[in-house]
């Protein structure tokens, strides 16, 4: 086996078993610190011993026993110098051996303690990054723009609230189930997209296994509540997103706009499943919430076989529906993109006008205002939103693309 | 495992006045709820703040008396619970109910 197959098991192991590895050892201490830690070891005695040893036929399990082996040497040590015994105590009784769905279980338990309430929402995104996506601390402040320090300092007193104000470790009772859901969503839709766009110049433009770790997680708890219209409409969302991954990025490393992309490459299957959900949650006639509405656009794109063939009245019409939910700037934005195609760039550019002061800081405000500029034949001005727009972007597909239209004005 | 202990406490703002007749009859029944179910461990009124006294004995000389709260604020703890539960689930279900009762913000906190 050649070095670079060992770092692509470590790699793959890291991105499938992590949280596993985490949510196991949690359950077993009751201790998200030691969990984290432990998993931590183990993962680099890995990294240290899988070259000479060779990969083990059940990473997973070979990750679970060493980060278990390293948690209890830990508490030895720390029960012999401060007379812990209740920290040993923990220690007896074997683990049985975990089924899928007990794992799926406890990987669950772990979001909805990485995601309650009794935290602040900065802190239960960097927790379900570090926790379930095992992203480390770096990648999570550079995803979020924020000093390392004070992601790491988020995390540790997020995990210290954890600890001492007894959150648990389990999954909500159905009196609490509905809100403590909806607070996951809204973590699963970040950490969806940070692997969707990454926003930093210094990771990969697109990081699969963060949506993939999304979409996996909103599967779960769709299963607990599958009759939940927002669930259904986030995991629709996600998938109908995650159908175009590959044609959203070139091979040279450049973003390839919606109506740009191969359409030959979107993932049909993916495609099929998303639009099912749609269909399924019109069906019950609820006034659908953000996440269905967001859904629903992507269906409309996705159901044309050809970019000229989108239907952008039913675009503008759900955007409508979606600015009446969601006041935020960045909707007002997206749906202008939509009115710049069905009433003309004019019409989109005077919607835009307004949110300048609020979008300043948004390099897709730039970019969306450079567009509908070149549209217009403004190309000095087009060329200075396009200047804007790249020095705010941090995603380098999106840069790469940013920089090809602005040189392309001559 | 055992259980754990939490502090509840009442936040007087200035929202708040004194507790009306109908409050004090929803925080008798939500304490009786409380002892009947195993939750309660204490819990008491405070008078206001103007009525406080700080005294500061670190000193090497005699203690030294002051009048007043030991810091002014526009929000005080104007009462308490000392509750008994399970994680802090319980907790903040327990807690919700208990502002409820009496009609104001409360927070919770864990005793070590």
């Amino acid at each position: 086996m050649t070095e670079v197959d060992v770092r692509e098991a470590v790699a793959a192991a890291h991105r499938d078993e992590w949280a596993r590895v985490v949510a196991s050892l949690t359950r077993r201490f009751g201790d998200l610190d030691l969990a984290e830690d432990a998993a931590a070891e183990a993962f680099a005695v890995a990294v240290e011993r899988w070259p000479s040893d060779g990969v083990p036929p059940n990473p997973g399990g070979w990750l679970t026993t060493t980060a278990n082996r390293k948690a209890i040497d830990r508490i030895r040590r720390e029960a012999k110098r401060d007379d812990k015994h209740e920290a040993a105590r923990m220690l007896s009784g074997d683990d049985p051996p975990e089924q899928l769905g007990v794992v799926d279980d406890l990987r669950l338990r772990l979001i909805f303690t990485c995601c309650h309430p009794a935290l602040a929402m900065e802190s239960r995104v960097a927790l379900t990054l570090r926790m379930v996506g095992g992203l480390t601390v770096p990648e999570i402040a550079r995803a979020f723009l924020v000093q390392e320090s004070a992601t790491g300092q988020r995390i540790t007193r997020a995990k210290a609230k954890i600890k001492a104000a007894r959150i648990p470790y389990r999954v909500p009772s159905a009196d609490d189930l509905p809100a403590r859901v909806s607070g996951v969503l809204a973590v699963l839709y970040l950490v969806f997209n940070e692997g969707h766009l990454a926003t930093s110049p210094d990771a990969d433009p697109v990081r699969p296994h963060l949506t993939a770790e999304a979409i996996r997680l909103a599967r779960l708890v769709r299963v607990l509540v599958p009759e939940d219209g927002e669930v259904a409409g986030l995991l629709a969302l996600m998938l109908l997103t995650e159908a175009r991954r590959t044609a959203r990025v070139s091979t040279t490393g450049e973003l390839v706009v919606l109506e740009q992309q191969d359409r030959g490459l979107w993932d049909g299957e993916l495609i099929a499943e998303g639009h099912r959900l749609v269909r399924e949650r019109l069906a019950t006639g609820a006034a659908p919430g953000r996440y269905q509405l967001l859904a629903a656009i992507n269906a409309v794109h996705t159901s044309a076989r050809d970019a000229r063939d989108t239907d952008w009245s039913q675009v503008v019409a759900l955007y409508d529906q979606l600015v009446r939910l969601d006041r935020s700037p960045v909707v007002a934005l997206n749906r202008a993109v939509a009115v710049a195609e069905l009433d003309g760039p004019e019409v989109a550019l005077a919607a835009i006008a307004p949110l300048g002061e609020a979008l300043d800081g948004y390099h897709a405000f730039h970019a969306t205002r450079a567009e509908l500029l070149r549209r217009l034949d403004r190309g000095t001005e087009a060329r200075e939103a396009y200047d804007r727009a790249i020095a705010l972007a941090g995603n380098t597909a999106e840069t790469a693309y940013l920089t090809r239209r602005r040189d392309e004005l001559g | 495992m055992a259980e754990m202990q939490y502090l509840v406490s009442v936040i007087f703002d200035e929202t708040s006045g004194f507790a009306t007749p109908e409050e004090m009859t929803a925080i008798d029944a939500f304490n009786d709820g409380l002892r009947a179910e195993g939750s309660w461990v204490f819990a008491g009124g405070l008078a206001s703040p103007d009525t406080a006294t700080v005294i500061d004995n670190r000193g090497a000389g005699e203690a030294i008396v002051t009048d007043g709260p030991f810091v002014e604020t526009k929000e005080h703890v104007a009462g308490f619970w000392i509750i008994e539960a399970a994680d802090l689930d319980v907790a903040l279900r327990l807690a919700a109910e208990g502002s409820r009762a009496c009609n104001r913000k409360v927070e919770v906190r864990p005793f070590l």
